[in-house]
């Protein structure tokens, strides 16, 4: 340690809360690639999926394989918005860093704002991984409009399972997150029509699917491959999405404050 | 000759301008134009070593930092608790405490596990709201983002994650602050060389905790929260720190420590608060906290019996360690008096006054023993 220089600050460079966002992000995304027991199942699992169940086992049935390029986006970016939210907030809300965070003067929401935009860029790998299957191992033919729709689609659709995965994490706590959050991860992909379309199964799942916003998001994308899903109007469904969001959040905020 | 920015810290446009550390601001400035640096090297961020401004010759700055800033209390106070209570369902953690922090400062927070030593910096931070009374922060409600800006932060556990590299943290950490410290200062301050490439879960529990002071650091606050600094911290990292506070709160920086080192309250603190279960058991100088204690210990080569000695009025204790003889005493001045008296070959005689841990013991003591004897 040296003797201290009086530091002069310079002049130039202004300061500004945008570069406090910026920087968040930059340093949550190396910090999760630098996590590969996020990155390798978040990214993979949907394609390995994907290449089983929609390219293999359904070989010569197009409709298939579309069907469920479709929902695996959806499987996906729900994985990466609850796993990404529910367990890694919680976690970081018990060692205190929350606490350290908002002793600090970050910009409010820098933390927040980060990890949504994280899991935004997760989803848009993911979905290019999975359309690069799709488009070369699975033969989906679709117009250029109808990629990069699907490929908006599911980057907006990681934030309703963001905000799911963050009040998850705040009521659970670290120690259950994870376990709870595969208890609705898995169910809810199956029910939602996921893996397989619900006309293939009891009427009763049928009935019930509206109940889940992963079912809601699979609509949307499943309209926007030309498919007719359940005939609602895709802004209906986009509509209830960002009320779930909303109402997570909500509950999330009032625990949040007290982190 | 006026320069367009101020000399050792960044100015602080709410920072009022007759503060004491301001005036002594622009004269270091007018000081380091007129030895030599021109305005135009001070724009090329020309650095002036503090030791340069010191060795140089000159009627009031051979005594630099001016003594302005040990005065003991330099205008309006940094932060203030003020009959603040908080409590945690039954348990009151803080029951109506005063605390005020100053510029050039090291106050000392000193009281046992649970005593609410943790409880108020979650107040001065805004982490918590008190349930009555008022905190402030630079005359604000911590909460307020300009308020905080001020401020540097240590917390006892920062929760920083693994995966986190060194420069990243610091490079973020400074991007809060309108102001920061250059990175080549906050490497030398908190010791940090050859850290900055390196992940936070590689580090050992003293570089995490040097690392955690640099961020504290960064972003050259006036007011710097320091919770349990050196704990897990060697000898010499910890005396790193100990220099590095030193020289901030030279600079004019107020700083709260806690701490469970007592040598470390004794080496840093200018003024001491010791809580008891929720209140102020004791607030002062580092002299008058001693002073509580009005025991003192004297140490000698004697033949006298020590049955006898712990007889003599004033005397609490005697007792005897082969040759030498150890007397605890309220009235070190009678009992040395007679014992030259009464021992012509006594020799090697050593008077010592109770340190800090013997005046905390006894002031906590009483107020967990005896709650009439708190105000005492």
């Amino acid at each position: 340690m040296r003797m201290l220089t009086p530091s002069i600050p310079s002049p130039a460079r202004r300061h500004s809360p945008w570069r406090s966002y910026w920087l968040e992000t930059k340093y949550e995304l190396r910090r999760v690639l630098r996590t590969p027991s996020f990155v390798l199942p978040s990214l993979l699992f949907p394609n390995l999926f994907y290449l089983l169940f929609g390219v293999v086992l359904n070989r010569g049935n197009g409709d298939a394989t579309r069907y469920l390029f479709a929902t695996y986006g959806v499987f996906a970016v729900m994985g990466i918005g609850l796993f990404a939210f529910g367990v890694t907030v919680a976690l970081e809300r018990e060692r205190g860093l929350l606490a350290y965070k908002r002793a600090l003067p970050m910009p409010p929401g820098a933390y927040l704002a980060a990890k949504v935009a994280t899991a935004m860029i997760f989803a848009t790998l993911v979905s290019v991984l999975l359309a690069t299957v799709a488009a070369t191992l699975g033969h989906v033919a679709l117009a250029p409009w109808q990629w990069a729709a699907l490929l908006a689609v599911n980057v907006l659709g990681v934030v309703p399972f963001c905000a799911l995965g963050l009040l998850v994490g705040l009521l659970i706590g670290a120690q259950g997150a994870p376990a709870v959050v595969n208890l609705l991860y898995l169910p809810m992909s199956f029910l939602s029509g996921l893996w397989l379309p619900l006309s293939m199964l009891p009427a009763l799942f049928g009935t019930l699917a509206p109940a889940w916003p992963s079912y809601h998001l699979a609509q949307i994308a499943l309209r926007v491959i030309g498919m007719p899903g359940d005939g609602g109007s895709p802004f209906a469904h986009a509509a209830l999405l960002a009320g779930f969001a909303a109402v997570c959040w909500l509950l999330a905020r009032r625990r949040l404050a007290r982190a | 000759m006026q320069c367009g920015h101020a000399g050792p810290r960044g100015v602080r446009g709410a920072c009022a301008p007759w503060l004491p550390i301001r005036v002594a601001e622009r004269r270091w400035q007018a000081y380091a134009v007129a030895a030599g640096a021109s305005p135009d090297e001070c724009h090329g961020q020309r650095m002036i070593a503090w030791t340069d401004v010191r060795a140089a010759d000159g009627p009031r700055w051979d005594t630099f930092p001016p003594d302005v800033f040990r005065m003991s209390n330099p205008g309006t106070p940094q932060a203030v608790l003020r009959g603040a209570r908080k409590r945690y369902g039954k348990v009151v953690a803080l029951d109506g405490v005063d605390l005020a922090l100053h510029a050039g400062q090291v106050l000392t927070l000193l009281g046992a596990n649970g005593a609410g030593k943790s409880t108020a910096i979650a107040l001065l931070l805004g982490l918590l709201r008190a349930d009555d009374g008022e905190v402030e922060l630079f005359g604000q409600a911590p909460q307020v983002l300009a308020a905080r800006r001020r401020i540097g932060v240590m917390l006892q556990s920062a929760g920083i994650a693994d995966q986190a590299v060194v420069g990243e943290l610091l490079d973020l950490t400074r991007s809060y602050y309108p102001r920061p410290r250059s990175v080549a200062d906050c490497i030398a301050l908190a010791g940090l060389d050859g850290l900055l490439g390196r992940r936070y879960g590689r580090l050992s529990g003293g570089q995490q905790r040097r690392v955690q002071f640099a961020l504290a650091i960064c972003g050259d606050p006036e007011l710097l929260f320091l919770d349990e600094p050196t704990t897990g911290l060697d000898i010499e990292a910890r005396t790193g720190v100990w220099r590095a506070i030193r020289e901030l709160v030279a600079r004019g920086c107020g700083v709260l420590l806690t701490t469970h080192y007592l040598e470390e309250a004794e080496a840093l603190a200018d003024r001491v608060v010791v809580l008891s279960r929720g209140r102020v058991a004791a607030a002062g100088s580092m002299h008058e906290i001693r002073a509580h204690v009005a025991q003192r210990r004297i140490r000698c080569l004697s033949a006298l019996d020590a049955a006898v000695v712990a007889a003599w009025p004033g005397v609490r204790d005697a007792r005897r360690d082969e040759a030498r003889l150890e007397i605890l005493t309220d009235r070190a001045e009678d009992a040395v008096r007679r014992l030259l008296a009464e021992d012509a070959a006594l020799s090697e005689l050593e008077v010592q006054r109770a340190g800090l841990s013997e005046a905390f013991l006894d002031l906590t003591r009483d107020s967990t023993d005896d709650p009439r004897r708190e105000a005492a």
